[in-house]
């Protein structure tokens, strides 16, 4: 139902899903992250049963469904969780005092369980629900009594995930299509952490009416966030060496709409240094000539690879192949698409005027060879920020900038983040970490009278 | 600050105007300056007088009497973080970038936040929802909601920015905004106190944030957020620096076990790190994590309004 995607303003922050977009699903509170496109024809496989998505079209992001047992086949029905479920950590918290049960009679032998696996079966073909089974596996339980609180919590919730599945509909945004990646696929993302992500789109100020030069070798998540921070104003310019664009195909879950489409444009390195008097076949001479390694090409799109564009050079003019479409339900909705090769008139701005800011992302590059470059693009006392998986290559940048005395306030850091369990007397950091989210140099070019603009 | 229209965009033909905020950029330290025709800086490199900057564009280094110099900056964020006047304790760029990123503001959001404090983070928020956003922020100190306005104003973000003398813990935010923020902040003594009033003001599935510094302040706040909120998630974000040095290697003594940098006088590769205009000896570049950093700051508890 396309009608009911709001397309009020420049802004895209619609709550409720339509036909055709995009979202990420998260199975199970996080176990597993699946990205899908919603059509009728859409599905989904938990286990071994395949589900369809059309009942999650038009429902709010942030709905939580439940897989159910219909009259033919299984399907994913709308839950709400009872607030009672809610509170159960909290009951527990106030039987705190008085928890005396602990492990020591406990003994693991695989014998506890008087339910065997074709009994659930039978259950299932009785057409009791996920949640009456789970219940039925803790009545015959021999050990169950005897847990601690926090224990019978786990317990239930472990069989809860195995027997009736959750499926959370969440909203494909730069943070949550950055969580998943890095959890699912880091290496196609350069293990840029989320937090590291955040750090570089502030420290190179992005905001609405900015023009961002963006080098993004990290499948187009650095692009798709600093297009949502634009909001349908400004423009990203996607720049690369060589003739061809690097994969963007993240950029397609974002959900962005034509007026944020359109201003993510792309421009290559060369076309962009080009001396204003040169004739654009020079210039399209210069793109066949100059093939700098795109061996990174290769790389990232060793996974499922969406997207491939490929251009020709005529004068200027450029022919572009149509995009392979992801999802393997076929075109429901056109989506719009981004990444278009820029006008004249957008490149002679950019000459003209600067960009506002540079953000680079290329974890397997070296980053004085392309920050030299493309400094001298930026406007004066325009911030830039520079993402590396490494912290060699921006130590050498860092000297070389000081040096040259191109760029001031210039700072190479690290982000480190923790996440904290934080449950009544159960509170504390997670046994899971990141160890590493890359590293970042940021600063600000300046103006010398050496500086050519 | 902000880059509303044209006429505010830095670019490359757009130079210091009487009037513009710039950053003074010392070796050390940097303040925020009113450029002003008639005005003087003066620090330990000498006098500068404004009149010398207008005209230059911004990322200018300019000279005093002495021939010392300082940079002038545009304003950011960023900048403006670590050069305004502290009336409360603020946050940070990492803290900062963090939420901004984990609330999912966007151009458009209408965020709600207490307290304001000396205005830090309410600047990036303005950045983040600019143009068609808003920023409502309140804080119970009457004199630093006057401050915070003072300083919207010198930064030019006023119209974007509300800012409300109101105790947000005793009374809640105001019943006008029930059902339309995409988002909520709370920096305050007991956050819990606030949630419920939170809730009523968020829409579906949308975002809050609580900064609390203490974890006895945590618990509480999850405790009362299991109620009607889901996708509790608690961090800490921290930044680490390095500091990077050069060190020349002599490479007349080649035997000293010492030189495992490049051979001398190799400078084909284009990676090499040989500094530019040197030959006679190579050199490597070394990063280690400075040595003063910042334990803690606050813990950061985010969490989304459940779907009914």
């Amino acid at each position: 139902m396309s009608e009911n995607k709001p397309e009020s303003g420049p802004t895209v922050n619609p709550r409720v899903t339509w036909e055709g977009c995009s979202v990420l699903l998260d199975i199970n509170d996080g176990d597993r992250l699946v990205f899908a496109r919603l059509s009728a024809g859409s599905t989904l496989k938990i286990g071994n049963k395949t589900f369809s998505l059309q009942p999650l079209i038009g429902c709010p992001f942030g709905s939580l469904f439940q897989v159910e047992s219909g009259k033919e086949k299984p399907y994913l029905s709308r839950f709400i969780p009872p607030t009672e479920e809610n509170n159960v950590q909290d009951e527990g918290g106030c039987q705190l005092q008085e928890e005396s049960r602990d492990n020591r009679a406990i003994i693991d032998n695989n014998q506890a369980q008087s339910l065997t696996g074709d009994d659930i079966d039978a259950m299932r073909r009785e057409g009791a629900t996920g949640n009456e089974i789970v219940e039925a596996l803790i009545a015959n339980s021999a050990t169950f009594d005897k847990k601690t609180q926090f224990s019978q919590e786990k317990y239930r919730l472990k069989k809860q995930k195995k027997y009736a599945p959750r499926v959370l509909l969440r909203r494909p945004f730069s943070r949550s299509i950055c969580e998943a990646y890095f959890k699912k696929y880091p290496a196609r993302i350069g293990f840029l952490r989320v937090d590291a992500l955040s750090l570089l789109l502030s420290m190179a100020n992005v905001t609405a009416n900015s023009d961002v030069l963006v080098l993004d070798m990290v499948g187009g998540l650095v692009i798709g966030a600093v297009a949502e921070r634009l909001g349908g104003t400004g423009s990203v310019c996607n720049t690369y060496l060589g003739g061809k664009p690097y994969p963007m195909e993240i950029i397609r879950m974002f959900n962005f709409n034509n007026e944020i489409c359109k201003r993510v444009l792309r421009c290559s390195v060369n076309d962009l240094c080009a001396v204003q008097n040169e004739t654009s076949e020079q210039v399209s001479q210069h793109e066949d000539v100059c093939t700098m390694d795109s061996q990174s090409d290769e790389k990232i799109s060793l996974s499922v690879s969406t997207e491939e564009v490929h251009l020709s050079y005529k004068n200027g003019v450029s022919d572009l192949v149509p995009e392979n479409e992801l999802s393997t339900t076929g075109k429901t909705c056109k989506t719009p698409k981004a990444g278009e090769k820029a006008p004249k008139e957008a490149i002679q701005s950019w000459k003209e005027n600067g960009f506002s800011s540079l953000i680079i992302a290329a974890p397997e590059q070296d980053a004085w060879s392309l920050v030299k470059d493309l400094l001298p693009l930026l406007t004066y006392s325009a911030p830039f920020a520079i993402y590396h998986q490494y912290l060699q290559p921006l130590a050498t940048c860092m000297n070389n900038l000081q040096l040259e005395k191109m760029a001031i306030g210039l700072q190479l850091s690290e982000p480190w983040l923790r996440e904290y369990q934080v449950l009544p007397s159960r509170t504390h950091p997670c046994m899971q970490m990141s160890g590493s989210g890359g590293y970042i140099l940021s600063g600000t070019r300046a103006y010398s009278n050496t500086s050519q603009s | 600050m902000l880059l509303m229209d044209s006429s505010t965009k830095i670019s490359f033909n757009r130079c210091i105007r009487d009037g513009d905020l710039v950053i003074v950029y010392e070796r050390h330290t940097m303040k925020a300056v009113k450029v002003c025709e008639n005005s003087v800086l003066q620090n330990r490199f000498g006098v500068f007088k404004h009149s010398d900057w207008i005209g230059k564009p911004f990322g200018s280094k300019v000279f005093s009497n002495k021939g010392g110099f300082v940079y002038l900056l545009a304003p950011t964020p960023e900048l403006w973080t670590l050069v305004l006047s502290h009336r409360t304790q603020i946050l940070y760029i990492a803290d900062i970038s963090f939420v901004i990123m984990y609330l999912e503001v966007v151009p458009g959001c209408l965020v709600l936040e207490s307290g304001t404090g000396s205005g830090s983070l309410t600047t990036s928020f303005a950045r983040a929802v600019s143009p068609m956003g808003h920023v409502y922020t309140f804080d119970f100190h009457e004199q630093r909601a006057a401050s915070a306005r003072e300083d919207f104003e010198r930064t030019g973000i006023s119209t974007l920015v509300t800012v409300g003398v109101r105790d947000i813990q005793g009374d809640g935010f105001p019943d006008q905004f029930s059902g339309l923020a995409d988002s909520v902040f709370l920096d305050l003594p007991q956050p819990w106190l606030a949630i419920p009033s939170a809730r009523n003001m968020l829409k579906q599935d949308g975002t809050l944030c609580s900064f609390s510094p203490c974890i006895e302040q945590v618990q509480r706040s999850c405790e009362t957020l299991r109620s009607d909120f889901t996708d509790i998630r608690t961090f800490e974000i921290l930044l680490r620096t390095y500091e990077v040095r050069e060190w020349k290697m002599d490479h007349s003594k080649v035997n000293d076990g010492n030189s495992t940098a490049c051979p001398p006088r190799k400078r084909r590769q284009p990676s090499s790190e040989a500094s530019v205009g040197d030959n006679a000896s190579s050199s490597a570049v070394m990063a280690r994590p400075s040595a003063e950093t910042r334990g803690h700051t606050g813990y950061l508890t985010f969490a989304r309004k459940c779907v009914s």
